[in-house]
């Protein structure tokens, strides 16, 4: 696994950004950037990330990046790997950067195909498990229980699980991660480059305004997150799925953390009673009773 | 050496995509727009044509494809119909703001419901307001010639917009007709290849459809208006250079037929106005003075032609193959628009005719030739537009 002090001390995502304080993404994308280099062209959909840059004439991206529409990004970068490929361009990893809405929701059939078609482009989902540059609505990424300002008492349903979904499109590569596990995420982006083919990677973001805690906190709640098993770090390959990092030694169920632990810090989940809380246990525990059978 | 080839519209818009050498193609089939794609498709598998063809899943990826291609550096095409062409409406306006010279085969299919795979201008003028330039064809070698020009006029740094080459589903995507392919050669030196002004470069780093505040907008949108601007004037210039190298030329923005010492001009767009001079010739027969004017561009719209056209007649009548709700045809509001304030302008009629297919005939349009020219002794054409050949 990489060393923190291995990685490059150029910073491609530059000061003097738009982000929020605490803000989990622009960890995830100054790591990314970090992973993958400046040879890395981004193509953003409408989400956080086509704000963070900063509105013109500034960008606080030091590679090129083509802003697309909400759905788009994934049939953007299709047409940008072409023209690459037709025009003889080599070495440039044309990376996908999108929203769980932009992913989960309104953008999932253009990924579909992008992949079915197998373009040679990395894919990240940053899931900050709402809608949360138009105001924290809810996505298909939003996990059940969770206050959002359209779910003002609890989502009714299940968070989406696009990994699988993924994984089941047979791709080349699907790896899930965390802001706060960097090494495991550096590690699954740099594999993730040298495969040729089309690469998803989903990364859990906290957000402080839209999950109700303080902004310190951000790096400790992804943690808890991993740690309750609310999410699960993993990789899939020719269809075989692999726990990775923290998560490879959580299968016990003994092993997690309650989720009361990970529930009881954010405000979004205020609202949840014991049942509630019940119901959402065991949604974790039959999700990794699945992660177990792929293994 | 240029070469005679007897084939369909749509597989002719496939000879001009191949023709103009476009680097990346991404499309989505749909009735009548099929065969063009898969003209495309076989040019690229068996080596004709040395292009990357995506297949996408939708006609909205295909435009967002054609838009990372382009900016990406390469030359791009796409065609669609209808249905296809309404899905794909965010990113019209995405192309164009991104000033990409996309340029994209349109051919025109009524929208539903109820379904309708055959023709009227309903999908293509729907995006009016897109930015997009819009051309009109009435026969199989204008497709052709119209996909070259327009590649020379929206990579022309001036413009730097995307278009549309419309042509009516059935009536010539799939009827044969002779077509005359000039040298590659030839065509490459009159379209050189696309030399961007900007693309994503890792060496030259940029970002690009950032947020932009209201102090700025406005400022990115007169520059497309002045791009369609410089659009108007060059449209003229490209087809002039055109016909000397190739030997054909269709009049500009407007074809006329035996307007000179017309009465009466009926004005319309794409086929109608090849079948109009049917019935002009045969109403000169009788001694009635008919001309014929065919409208190829209608964004930018040729508003100096039409007032130009309008000084010698006196009537226009205007067949739109498409209607707006609650107004009138679009094509009849564009020209009434163009002579506002205008002195003397000639009497004007509105005529529907054509939607989702129905064929109009030589026949109709002596009709409303006669019924326009009525109008005329009077004096007084009717207040509300008429819909030809309407059961009810």
């Amino acid at each position: 696994m990489v060393k923190l002090k291995e990685l490059p001390k150029e910073e491609y995502l530059l000061p003097g950004n738009a982000t929020c304080a605490g803000c989990g993404l622009s960890v995830a994308l100054r790591l990314a950037y970090k992973a993958l280099g400046p040879r890395t062209v981004l193509v953003i959909p409408a989400c956080c990330a086509s704000v963070i840059h900063s509105p013109f004439p500034n960008t606080a991206f030091a590679t090129p990046c083509l802003n697309i529409a909400f759905e788009a990004a994934a049939a953007a970068a299709s047409g940008v790997v072409a023209a690459y490929e037709k025009r003889g361009v080599k070495d440039v990893t044309v990376l996908a950067w999108a929203g769980d809405g932009g992913t989960a929701d309104i953008g999932i059939q253009a990924l579909s195909g992008a992949v079915e078609r197998g373009t040679n482009f990395i894919y990240v989902c940053y899931d900050n498990e709402s809608y949360m540059n138009t105001g924290i609505q809810r996505s298909g990424s939003t996990p059940y229980g969770a206050w959002t300002t359209t779910t003002p008492t609890g989502k009714k349903q299940h968070k989406k699980d696009v990994p699988l979904i993924m994984a089941a499109h047979d791709m080349p590569y699907v790896a899930t991660a965390s802001i706060s596990y960097p090494r495991d995420l550096i590690s699954k982006l740099r594999k993730a480059k040298e495969i040729k083919g089309p690469k998803y990677l989903q990364i859990l973001i906290p957000c402080p305004p839209g999950w109700r805690f303080p902004t310190e906190k951000t790096v400790e709640i992804g943690r808890l997150a991993v740690q309750t098993g609310m999410w699960a770090l993993f990789e899939v390959e020719s269809g075989k799925l692999k726990l990775s990092g923290p998560s490879a030694r959580l299968v016990d169920k003994s092993k997690r953390k309650p989720i009361e632990e990970y529930l009881k810090v954010q405000g979004r989940f205020r609202r949840l009673t014991e049942e509630d809380i019940g119901v959402l246990q065991k949604w974790v525990d039959r999700s990794w009773e699945n992660y177990e059978r792929l293994t | 050496m240029s070469q005679i080839i007897i084939d369909t519209g749509n597989h002719i818009a496939g000879y001009a995509c191949k023709a103009a050498r476009a680097e990346v193609v991404a499309a989505y089939p749909i009735t009548p727009q099929s065969s063009v794609v898969e003209q495309i498709a076989d040019f690229v598998e068996k080596g004709k044509m040395d292009a990357k063809y995506i297949r996408v899943e939708s006609e909205h990826s295909a435009m967002a494809a054609c838009i990372g291609a382009a900016a990406a550096g390469a030359r791009t095409f796409t065609a669609t119909s209808s249905h296809g062409l309404a899905l794909m409406h965010e990113m019209l306006h995405w192309a164009s703001a991104a000033r990409l010279p996309i340029v994209m085969s349109v051919v025109n299919r009524a929208m539903g419901p109820g379904w309708n795979i055959w023709s009227d201008f309903s999908d293509s003028l729907s995006q009016r307001d897109t930015g997009w330039i819009q051309f009109y064809c009435a026969d199989n070698q204008e497709i052709f010639d119209t996909i070259i020009q327009a590649y020379k006029l929206c990579e022309d740094k001036r413009v730097m917009m995307p278009a549309m080459v419309c042509h009516e589903g059935l009536i010539l995507s799939h009827t044969s007709m002779p077509v005359e392919i000039p040298d590659q050669k030839e065509i490459d030196d009159f379209l050189p290849p696309y030399n961007p002004p900007w693309i994503l470069d890792v060496d030259k780093p940029i970002t690009h459809g950032s947020l932009i505040y209201p102090e700025w907008y406005m400022e990115f949108r007169y520059f497309m208006y002045e791009a369609l601007e410089n659009a108007k004037r060059l449209i003229p210039e490209i087809e002039k250079e055109y016909g000397k190298r190739f030997g054909r030329e269709y009049g500009g923005y407007m074809e006329r037929y035996r307007c000179e010492d017309a009465d009466l001009v009926l004005l319309s767009m794409g086929t109608i106005g090849s079948e109009a001079k049917i019935a002009a010739d045969r109403l000169r027969n009788h001694g009635l003075k008919v001309g014929v004017a065919r409208v190829r561009v209608f964004r930018p719209f040729p508003k100096e032609e039409i007032q130009n056209l309008a000084r010698n007649p006196r009537m226009l009548a205007v067949i739109d193959r498409q209607v707006s709700y609650g107004m009138e045809g679009p094509l009849f509001t564009e020209v009434k628009a163009s002579l506002c304030g205008t002195e003397d302008a000639p009497l004007m009629a509105g005529f529907i005719a054509g939607l989702g297919g129905r064929d109009v005939t030589f026949l109709d349009i002596e009709k409303i030739a006669r019924k326009s020219l009525k109008y005329l002794e009077t004096g007084k054409a009717a207040k509300e537009v008429e819909w030809i050949g309407l059961r009810r």
